[in-house]
């Protein structure tokens, strides 16, 4: 049987693995984004989990709003990335510095 | 009546604002016509109302025509007080503004900002009506400024030229000194009387009499003594009296016109006015008279020697006006409140006459104002030289002519006098006798008699500048220009005022000095009556005129002109060599005691100092560079540390993020 904590330490180890994605990453904004979805997959990994193990299916209702919105924001991202490739001739995170202070 | 008195004070207004306003549209004819009916409608009411005050024995009118606001019980109000003082100054004031109404008419005739001027002097006169007309303080306070306005418009009134912006910011600035005073003295009656009504004031103050008050430290001060120096400074601005008097001369930059109404006839006789119509205060404080008395008997005869030497002929009838302005300081001084009125009065015409004579002189010399290159203009200006004669000859008080009367009362009531100061003013008042008349006729003689003109332009194409002095080259190739005498608008006017210069004397002396004219307006304790001690033994005019022929001012009047004729006329190298005697005396005259020089370089070179230590100090380094600009660069300096941690990537932004949602987590967790 397995139990919830396995769950949660699974969503936990898909969260910190994208948060270290994004950290140590410094080439490529297509894996930046990758991240990003990752990240809420981990959300969805516990939601599904507690929906599970506290018989409330709600849990799963939010998890298809999450799924569709991740699907909508990779759209979007990966215009941006599209039309910023175009203007910058790069995806390199280190050449997108133009907020530098 | 009270309809009577608005139209006397708005008819001249009225014009004023049309011919200023609508300058335009009602041209250069329509501006005269139109303030020349306004002022002439005031003048003959202004007559209506002497006569009806005067001869039909109408009673005092006092009354409020409109009140302005009441604060903490005291009352502001625009209201009339309309008794023989007030109807004697309108009637002069009016008279003497209609007759150099018209006379403007021929003086300004080739001069841009004809409309200005004519509704400047329009103002003046509905300014000085509300000055004269008021019956509390805070309307003859707006009169006051009113009339300084004006003054100051029309001293300036060749805005392009230098001297001129010269002369009425210094006139504007001395003034202001006495409105200062004069606005604490009006403070102070109001803080004590709680009144700013003249009649209210005036029947408080004898118990105020004996009032101490403290103004600064233990030291106790007179009330009465306060207020009355404070008013008196006041009127020392306005009525050009030492150490105030330096504005006077130099407004003559103003046109001749201005010169004869303001500067000579009526506005600075304002101070004169306002230290009579507050004899009530005045009589209970002797330091104060004595301090009156003291400045005008310096003014009287000092500034008469200065006459002497100018050589610009507005400037010695400048300093003519000074020395008589004087006189009616030093009348009013000793008590003799209606002798100081009676020379205001006949001073404004005679003195009015003299100024529209020279401007007469200077339209025939084509606008040269200097006396040293003219000459012999009794033979082109007939009209001209027989009203300045008899202006010359009141002035200086030959028997008979009204400035004998006047002049004659104040030096008796100065010897009958006891107060503290009375003795110097005497032997001051006496010698300014013989001064006044050496400068009038060394400048009568100088102007009119002798060789024709020393030094004539015949062109005419100075229009703008009035005193220009460069003589030189013209002479030779006009020999046949002469000059002419002017027309009849300026002659009339002249003639019109050597009338009251001969006779009003004669004709009101009586009645002025020793009737009844001035009883319930002015007030006079009896230990300080000289007038009545006079009177007891004055039988008549024509006796009081024989009289004073045996007496020592007649001789001095008459020792000044004999000199005058003798150095001018029949050895003008005496006055060279009297140059070179006493240079230094000369020099003093000729910078006229220092006042000048020490005023702008104590006064005007402080304040001028004072300004650039707080500029470059206050403003520059406290102000602009430590608040200012210290405190945007104090956040530049902040922003430029902070900046650094703006590094532009991505990822340093969401460690921050993740940072802070750590912390923000495990603060909810933890507390």
């Amino acid at each position: 049987m397995i139990a919830l904590s396995d769950y949660l330490i699974l969503g936990a180890i898909l969260f910190s693995l994208s948060i270290a994605g994004i950290f140590i990453n410094r080439k490529n904004v297509i894996i930046l984004l990758m991240c990003v979805e990752l990240m809420l997959l981990a959300v969805n990994m516990n939601f599904i989990a507690f929906s599970h193990f506290l018989g409330d299916s709600a849990g799963q209702v939010f998890v298809f709003f999450i799924l569709t919105v991740a699907a909508a924001e990779a759209a979007i991202g990966l215009a941006i990335l599209v039309v910023l490739f175009r203007n910058k001739r790069s995806i390199d995170v280190n050449d997108l510095d133009v907020l530098k202070g | 009546m009270e309809n009577i008195y608005l139209t006397i004070v708005l008819a001249p207004l009225l014009g004023a604002i049309i011919a200023g306003l609508w300058r335009n549209q009602v041209g250069r004819e329509g501006a005269h016509w139109l303030t020349i009916i306004g002022v002439a409608v005031s003048s003959f009411l202004s007559l209506y109302v002497l006569k009806a005050h005067v001869v039909d024995g109408l009673p005092v009118y006092n009354d409020a025509v409109y009140t302005w606001m009441v604060s903490d019980g005291i009352r502001f109000e625009v209201g009339f007080l309309v008794d023989n003082l007030t109807a004697m100054m309108m009637a002069v004031v009016t008279f003497v503004s209609l007759m150099v109404h018209i006379y403007t008419v021929g003086y300004m005739h080739d001069e841009d900002g004809y409309q200005r001027f004519f509704s400047y002097i329009s103002l003046f006169t509905f300014s000085m009506l509300m000055l004269v007309m008021s019956n509390n303080f805070m309307q003859l306070f707006f009169g006051w400024e009113a009339v300084g306005l004006v003054s100051y418009l029309l001293i300036g009134f060749y805005f392009k030229k230098e001297t001129a912006i010269f002369a009425n910011m210094k006139a504007f600035l001395v003034n202001r000194v006495g409105d200062f005073g004069f606005l604490l003295g009006i403070a102070a009656v109001a803080m004590y009387f709680g009144s700013v009504d003249y009649h209210e004031v005036f029947a408080m103050a004898p118990q105020l009499a004996d009032t101490q008050i403290q103004i600064w430290g233990d030291s106790s001060w007179s009330l009465m003594t306060v207020i009355g120096i404070l008013l008196f400074i006041g009127a020392m601005g306005k009525s050009a009296q030492v150490p105030l008097h330096v504005w006077l001369p130099d407004s003559m930059e103003g046109p001749t016109p201005i010169s004869a109404l303001i500067h000579a006839a009526t506005m600075v006789t304002a101070g004169v006015f306002m230290v009579a119509r507050m004899s009530p205060l005045y009589e209970f404080s002797e330091t104060a008279l004595s301090f009156v008395l003291i400045i005008g008997a310096t003014t009287a005869f000092f500034t008469g020697l200065i006459g002497i030497i100018q050589n610009d002929i507005k400037r010695v009838v400048a300093y003519s006006t000074l020395s008589q302005l004087g006189y009616m300081v030093v009348a009013l001084g000793v008590s003799a409140y209606a002798a100081g009125l009676f020379h205001l009065m006949t001073h404004a015409f005679f003195k009015a006459l003299l100024f529209l004579a020279a401007g007469s002189v200077i339209i025939g010399m084509h606008h040269d104002q200097d006396i040293r290159n003219m000459g012999g203009m009794r033979k082109y200006m007939p009209v001209t030289y027989w009203t300045s004669l008899l202006g010359s000859l009141a002035l200086i008080g030959f028997p008979g002519f009204a400035g004998f009367f006047s002049k004659d009362a104040i030096i008796e009531a100065v010897h009958h006098s006891h107060i503290v100061g009375s003795g110097y003013a005497y032997v001051m008042v006496v010698a300014g006798v013989f001064v006044t008349a050496l400068y009038s006729f060394r400048m009568f003689f100088l102007v009119f008699h002798g060789e024709g003109p020393r030094n004539f332009h015949a062109h005419h194409d100075d229009h703008g500048g009035h005193d220009e002095h460069d003589t030189g080259h013209h002479r030779d190739e006009h020999h046949d220009a002469k000059p002419k005498e002017s027309p009849w608008v300026v002659t009339l006017p002249l003639v019109m005022l050597a009338i009251p210069s001969v006779v009003i004397g004669y004709l009101t002396v009586g009645d002025v000095l020793f009737g009844n004219f001035f009883d319930g307006v002015l007030f006079v304790l009896p230990e300080h009556d000289v007038l009545a001690a006079i009177g007891k033994d004055y039988h008549g005019a024509t006796a009081f005129m024989l009289h004073g022929m045996t007496a020592l001012p007649f001789y001095l009047a008459m020792g000044g002109l004999f000199v005058a004729w003798f150095i001018y006329m029949k050895k003008p190298v005496i006055a060279e060599i009297i140059k070179d005697k006493f240079d230094m005396f000369y020099m003093v005259l000729e910078n006229k005691y220092g006042f000048d020089g020490f005023n702008q370089f104590f006064f005007a070179g402080g304040s001028r100092g004072i300004g650039q230590i707080l500029w470059k100090a206050g403003d520059r380094v406290l102000i602009d560079g430590l608040l200012v600009n210290g405190s945007a660069k104090t956040v530049g300096f902040i922003a430029g540390i902070v900046r650094h941690l703006q590094t532009g990537y991505l990822y340093h932004y969401a460690f921050a993020m993740i940072i802070g949602m750590l912390g923000l987590i495990s603060w909810f967790v933890l507390v």
